[in-house]
């Protein structure tokens, strides 16, 4: 403790101590400039080019895996066309329609047009450039988050890009990953690399044991309650601890995937024996001795002990309970035993503005009880909570119950073909249906509403996506972000309650 | 890219925090396959009264009165003072191209969320990070006199007010350099490519399974 103090302050005073007199200790300084934080190694390793030896120089990035999807491509092959380029590296690419695909019957395909051609853009440019693609009838479709680590296309020290800002799923696997926008997208099609600065670095350490019923979900709703949406922002975040070592790579990618929603780009865990399992015997990984090979390298992709971050936050798992966000920002959270704040306690002008805004857009009045909040309907899906693992917790609360007669609609979307079908050969489907979920294919649905999937103005609705914003499962559509577990126990009792009294 | 040396023009505000990119441009017009075309659709929940789609005629939607960009004085504005985290949320680059397309040129805010403020320097929209008193003060001052007008200069990297106060912003060298030339960062990329190609040779060696 004492010795991280110490090189502590000697960071805050790096230069000065550099050319200082006062210095006598040299092999001590030569191994504090030695340990490194995961993602110092993560990025050092892709540097092609820097502009300066300056931290925050601008370098030219090398990028091992581009996922692309329909929406945020159609205008960078358009590009790459134009300025007649072809992509620098075809097989880093994996493509997928995802945001715009219908979850009910697509023997006839997808009726609005516009969404139609969207995805035959996808697959046009796929067909002509040789990028591997997942088509719609393909049973490796969905989620492009979800479809990465379960081909083993996400692998341990990568850098992995996707112009979708929640591309921070990827880093639960040891990865550098993040989202881009449009330009590039193109930019990593045509150079391989991308130009850009580093982040500061910030670790979150969640120590202790989650209570009964407590999810990843809740552990990132926890903490973006104690950060803020912006509390990421200029950071790339680093989760540890024991909470975090205990999850599983599900749990992980919930994690990360929340990682934006705390507004940093990118989310990360450090590689162990959990990640190299869930590697092991997917189609994109390397097998044998190539896979020993990179295992020997991938556990090395942890954070050197003693490695200093520009920000640590502590939470303990214990304290953590299931989470409802009740605002239009993920931020507005408490607990299931909280009530909705009021805002003439507000004492900051903006917040409290804010806080009006929300609760006016939301429908609900101050000082309400979480748990006296009705709902319409229930999504259970998205890139945050779609997995196998999702699937299994919701369906362990629904088991021999039904939805309550006020939910209008319970859906749930698996977040891909293969997922879809690993719950069917478990049964997982038929608890869904007979408590009177629809089971749908796999997409994005109704976390964005870009499908038909969607709430109607001023309909309430749990979901286990990542955005509570205004409009975002449909305009004057208002949601509740919470866990896979908690939007079952909701679906059942017609109201939110607490997931923890559900079995007993 | 479009270049970008200085502006001179009429400033609204945007008296919220956190507005999302969902809200500057709602998912349903991310369908377009097209660049161009969004401003007609920016803000649009808060600035029609009817649900939009795409391929509407905007003339015929019904405006939103209370909504400030459609207060006749704040017609034509280029600048955008706004409050924090603006953009946060998704990745989409239909954000900057609908508040560029509808005829912004800055942004001005106390902070950015990261992925859209990368994206604004990709397309030529310059956001401006200045102190929250300062933005406060900004914005007290736009809503107090008409035809506020504010003078960008990305030379000398300043905001000058209508009463000469000069406020001073940070830019990365580079993102400057690319702004005020007006270039392409592939073309710049690419005068690299042996640099990229001797470092994936390198990878390829060492971590053979990533190029399988």
């Amino acid at each position: 403790m004492l010795l991280t103090i110490w090189l502590y302050l000697l960071r805050l005073n790096d230069n000065l101590l550099l050319n200082s007199a006062l210095w006598d200790n040299e092999l001590v300084l030569l191994e504090y400039r030695k340990m490194k934080t995961l993602y110092d190694k993560l990025w050092e390793s892709h540097v092609v080019h820097a502009e300066s030896d300056k931290p925050d120089s601008m370098v030219i990035l090398y990028i091992d895996r581009h996922l692309v999807h329909e929406v945020t491509s159609p205008q960078a092959f358009e590009g790459l066309k134009l300025a007649r380029r072809k992509p620098w590296r075809v097989n880093s690419i994996l493509a997928v329609a995802d945001h715009n695909v219908p979850t009910t019957d697509r023997s006839r395909g997808i009726k609005d047009p516009t969404s139609r051609l969207q995805v035959e853009t996808l697959d046009q440019n796929c067909e002509e450039l040789g990028i591997t693609e997942f088509r719609m009838s393909d049973q490796r479709q969905g989620i492009v988050h979800v479809i990465g680590p379960e081909q083993g296309a996400t692998l341990p020290g990568m850098t992995v890009v996707c112009g979708d800002s929640h591309t921070s799923t990827h880093g639960a696997f040891g990865c550098l990953a993040f989202g881009i926008g449009t330009s590039e997208v193109e930019h990593v099609l045509a150079t391989q690399c991308l130009l850009t600065k580093k982040s500061k670095s910030m670790q979150i350490l969640v120590e202790g044991k989650l209570g009964y019923g407590v999810t990843a979900k809740d552990i990132a709703l926890a903490i973006i309650g104690e950060i803020g949406t912006a509390g990421g922002t200029g950071y790339a975040i680093e989760f540890a601890g024991s909470a975090i070592r205990a999850l599983s790579m599900e749990g992980r990618m919930t994690l990360c995937n929340m990682a934006i929603e705390a507004g940093a780009r990118a989310g990360m865990i450090a590689v162990d024996e959990t990640t190299i399992e869930y590697i092991k015997g997917r189609p994109f990984a390397p097998k044998g001795a190539m896979l020993e090979q990179a295992a020997s390298y991938w556990r090395t992709l942890k954070s050197d002990e003693g490695a200093i971050f520009d920000r640590v936050v502590k939470l303990e798992a214990e304290q953590i309970k299931p989470q409802v966000t009740w605002g239009t920002s993920p931020e507005m959270v408490t607990s299931i035993e909280g009530r909705v704040p009021d805002p003439a306690l507000i004492v900051d002008p903006i917040k409290r503005h804010d806080t009006e805004n929300a609760l006016k857009y939301m429908g609900l009045l101050p000082n309400t009880p979480v748990r006296e909040i009705l709902l319409d309907k229930i999504f259970i899906g998205s890139c945050t909570n779609s997995r196998i693992e999702d699937l299994r917790e919701a369906a362990m609360i629904l088991k021999g119950k039904h939805i309550a007669p006020n939910i209008k609609l319970a859906l749930v979307v698996p977040g891909s073909g293969l997922v879809k079908s690993q719950a069917e050969q478990e049964g997982i489907d038929r608890i869904f249906r007979e408590a009177g979920f629809e089971w749908r294919e796999p997409g994005c649905s109704m976390c964005l509403a870009m499908n038909d999937d969607r709430l109607m103005p001023g309909e309430r609705c749990a979901s286990t996506s990542n955005r509570n914003f205004e409009g975002r499962q449909g305009p004057g559509g208002r949601t509740h972000l919470v866990s896979p577990a908690m939007a079952a126990a909701a679906a059942v009792a017609g109201h939110f309650v607490d997931v923890r009294t559900m079995n007993e | 890219m479009k270049k970008f040396e200085h502006c001179r023009g009429l400033a609204v505000p945007l008296d919220r925090a956190n507005v999302d990119t969902d809200a500057i441009i709602p998912k349903q017009f991310l369908k377009s396959i097209k660049r161009s075309g969004f401003g007609q659709n920016l803000f649009d929940e808060w600035r029609y009264l009817d649900r939009g789609e795409p391929g509407m005629d905007v003339s015929q939607r019904k405006i939103n009165p209370d909504f400030i960009l459609n207060q006749l004085r704040y017609q034509g504005a280029q600048i955008l003072i706004t409050r924090d985290n603006f953009g946060c949320g998704s990745s989409r680059e239909h954000a900057p191209w609908a508040l560029q397309d509808y005829g912004f040129q800055v942004i001005i805010a106390p902070s950015f969320a990261d992925i859209f403020f990368n994206n604004c320097f990709k397309i030529g929209l310059l956001p401006i990070v200045l102190d929250s008193n300062i933005v406060n003060k900004l914005i007290d001052e736009v809503v107090a006199t008409n035809s506020y007008c504010l003078f960008v200069d990305l030379a000398t990297q300043t905001v000058t007010t209508p009463g000469n106060e000069t406020y001073n912003f940070d830019i990365d060298p580079f993102r400057k350099y690319c702004l005020i030339n007006g270039l392409d960062e592939i073309g710049l990329t690419l005068q690299h490519a042996d640099e990229i190609k001797q470092f994936e040779e390198k990878r390829r060696k060492e971590q053979p399974w990533l190029f399988a």
